[in-house]
């Protein structure tokens, strides 16, 4: 008991004290009381709580385990998904757009990092230039969305497998950190060419898409034409994780050298990999140019590399199910929390680091999707 | 104009160096690219203006200001080493045994925790740090030279020979590169590699602290998010260098200054942050090993 006070009471002391410089004595007491309280009490009801929390954890797998199999349920979900438009309000139905276009992205950063196991931290460059390409195709060649769309996928893509090629020889966290680069290049890029993409100031007047002569320029309009393609990413992604490509890949992930001697190509794999998440981060992009009618680089930054990747996480890498219901919370959950806003990221942060540390397949994770050594 | 860039790219390089030593002394021992080091760095340079504020308001600075710095200094150092510790009790070492990116995400998020706690109890907004040092100096071939810039050369030197010796002479030093070899044989003959691994990024994050309040004292200037860029040409500078390699940080950084800032002054200032990316991934690509680093066998 008295070990424990004196435990508890390290920890306040400890924190208090890193704290103190950064907004004095007062709140530093404060923060001691709290933490002083907080240990003990913590303590107590993790011994309750614990058995709890492995319930839901087994109650988590067993959804996530549903969640890919059974192909009836995306059906359920696609009834509450048609009718928003009828019965939302603007704001929630732009939220949803959102939503949807992160889903994309996330799913797209999900083949490379979930499952094919390739960190990437400049993700959001293939966005980038899905959006730029959308946008000047747009603005300057007058070109509409059926014919932009097609044009800047295959540029992104073809920007994908061209930086992966070289960069694919490299393994683990330099890969990452290799990635990491890339995304800052063309932000950086994006920033200082003036003449071709207006720098910091963005291009903006760009046309809304029309389906049929029809001008998709409301609100829930476009909502469908999202909703289509998040349809169309995750039956994709559902047969592809199936596939002979997609079990290359996951072997790949679990163990490359181990692959290699069984006669994948790892090289090329990767490279498909790469290229095809690539591809949906321009369909995102262009989804995202053409909604927002504007972009600029300020859209296009690291922390939104770190976002796309947190969804993934989050949600559990290489399960599509967990994926999007990580992209859905966190999109809607800075919705929900406006009011705090100025600690989202503090959470999130702390999220992060917490998710690796107690639940690193993620929240809806099964065993089979959690990647190993 | 050559030598002026050449002095502003020593004193800039001079600071990626120790910040880089940091990165390299982790990836060392734990083959952890710890992304938030960078960070640590950035409470550093805010640790600076609020001691230094502190003792401007008591009146220590106007008794005497070199007294002041070096109280400064070394209260910046102590905090700085104390979240260093932390950060890795917290977010590492449960992560130990975890696939080899788990740590990498854990890094990602404790940068991205420190910068909005920072934000959040410092504000959003630059802060001003007290400028008492002024910019006298001398002429040195035609080359207007600051002391402040001398003595971040100067210091930064000392304390890299310092850490060398430290490092060679030294029984936690002779550890320190045991554990950095091999972890599980290193704890074999006795070595307790969880003390050594603390000790490491105690120094690590003195470094970084040192190097913060050297360019809060330069530049004048903090926010915080100094620490993101900072630290990913730090790591630059490690990787150019080879990653692990504690002379190879030192000459890393001291070449990333000079090419960023000769690069800016001939090619163009526009693209000044991104020099240090296109050199990491040529560096990578051609030879990740880096300038002083071996290359190693691939373990099976």
């Amino acid at each position: 008991m008295t070990a424990s006070l004196l435990r508890s009471g390290i920890i306040a002391l400890w924190s208090a004290l890193l704290f103190l410089p950064f907004k004095g004595l007062q709140a530093s007491a404060v923060l001691f009381a709290v933490v002083l309280l907080f240990v003990p009490a913590f303590t107590v009801s993790a011994s309750i709580i614990s058995p709890f929390f492995k319930k839901a954890g087994v109650g988590l797998e067993r959804i996530s385990r549903m969640m890919p199999t059974d192909r009836r349920y995306l059906f359920l979900l696609l009834l509450p998904a048609l009718t928003v438009p009828f019965v939302a309000q603007n704001y929630i139905i732009d939220v949803a757009v959102l939503a949807g276009i992160y889903i994309i992205l996330a799913l797209g950063l999900n083949v490379v990092v979930g499952f094919t196991g390739l960190l990437n931290l400049g993700f959001v460059a293939y966005y980038a230039i899905g959006a730029y390409s959308f946008a000047l195709l747009n603005t300057k060649l007058g070109l509409g969305f059926w014919t932009a769309m097609p044009a800047s996928v295959i540029i992104t893509t073809a920007a994908g497998f061209l930086f992966a090629a070289p960069a694919l020889r490299l393994r683990g966290d330099y890969l990452a950190l290799v990635t990491l680069g890339f995304g800052e290049i063309v932000r950086i890029t994006l920033n200082n060419w003036d003449s071709f993409t207006n720098g910091p100031n963005g291009i903006g007047g760009i046309a809304a898409p029309t389906v049929f002569s029809l001008s998709l320029n409301t609100l829930s309009t476009f909502y469908y034409l999202v909703l289509f393609f998040v349809l169309l990413t995750i039956i994709v992604m559902m047969r592809i994780q199936r596939s002979k490509v997609g079990r290359a890949w996951e072997a790949i992930r679990e163990d490359e050298i181990a692959a290699s001697a069984m006669g994948i190509q790892t090289i090329r794999y990767k490279l498909y990999s790469v290229s095809f998440g690539a591809f949906w981060a321009g369909i995102a992009g262009c989804l995202f140019a053409a909604k927002m009618r504007f972009i600029s680089p300020e859209s296009f930054t690291f922390m939104e590399s770190v976002l796309i990747l947190s969804m993934v996480i989050l949600g559990g890498l290489g399960s599509i199910g967990g994926v999007i219901a990580g992209a859905i919370i966190l999109v809607v959950l800075p919705e929900v929390l406006r009011e705090v806003q100025l600690y989202r990221m503090l959470a999130l942060g702390a999220g992060i680091v917490l998710i690796m540390i107690f639940r690193p397949q993620g929240l809806f994770g099964g065993k089979g999707a959690s990647p190993r050594n | 104009m050559f030598l002026q860039q050449l002095i502003n790219g020593l004193t800039l390089g001079s600071v990626y160096a120790l910040i880089a030593l940091g990165y390299t002394m982790v990836y060392g021992i734990l083959e952890l690219i710890n992304f938030a080091h960078g960070e640590i760095y950035m409470i550093g340079a805010y640790l600076g203006i609020i001691f230094l504020g502190f003792f401007t308001a008591v009146g220590l600075t106007a008794y005497s200001v070199p007294l002041a710095l070096a109280i400064t200094l070394l209260l910046t150092v102590i905090v700085c080493s104390f979240y260093g510790f932390t950060m890795e009790k917290i977010a590492y070492k449960p992560l130990r045994s975890a696939p080899k990116l788990s740590p990498l995400i854990s890094a990602i998020g404790v940068s991205i925790f420190l910068q909005n706690y920072v934000m959040i109890t410092q504000g959003a907004t630059d802060k001003v740090f007290p400028a008492i040092t002024g910019d006298a100096g001398f002429t040195m071939l035609s080359t207007r030279v600051t002391f402040l810039q001398a003595s971040i050369i100067v210091v930064s030197a000392v304390i890299m020979g310092l850490l060398q010796a430290f490092i060679k002479k030294t029984k936690i030093g002779k550890a320190m590169r045991a554990v950095a070899q091999d972890k599980s044989m290193a704890s074999l003959v006795g070595i307790n590699t969880d003390t050594i691994i603390s000790i490491t990024f105690i120094i690590g994050s003195g470094l970084a602290a040192i190097a913060g309040m050297m360019v809060s004292t330069y530049y004048g200037l903090v926010n915080y998010f100094i620490g993101y860029s900072a630290g990913i040409k730090a790591f630059t500078a490690a990787v150019l260098g080879g990653i692990g390699n504690i002379p190879g940080a030192m000459v890393g950084g001291i070449l990333l200054g000079l090419i960023e800032s000769l690069g800016s002054a001939y090619i163009s200032s526009e693209y000044k942050d991104a020099y240090a990316f296109i050199i990491l991934i040529i560096i990578l690509l051609v030879r990740p090993a880096g300038l002083l680093g071996k290359a190693s066998e691939e373990k099976i």
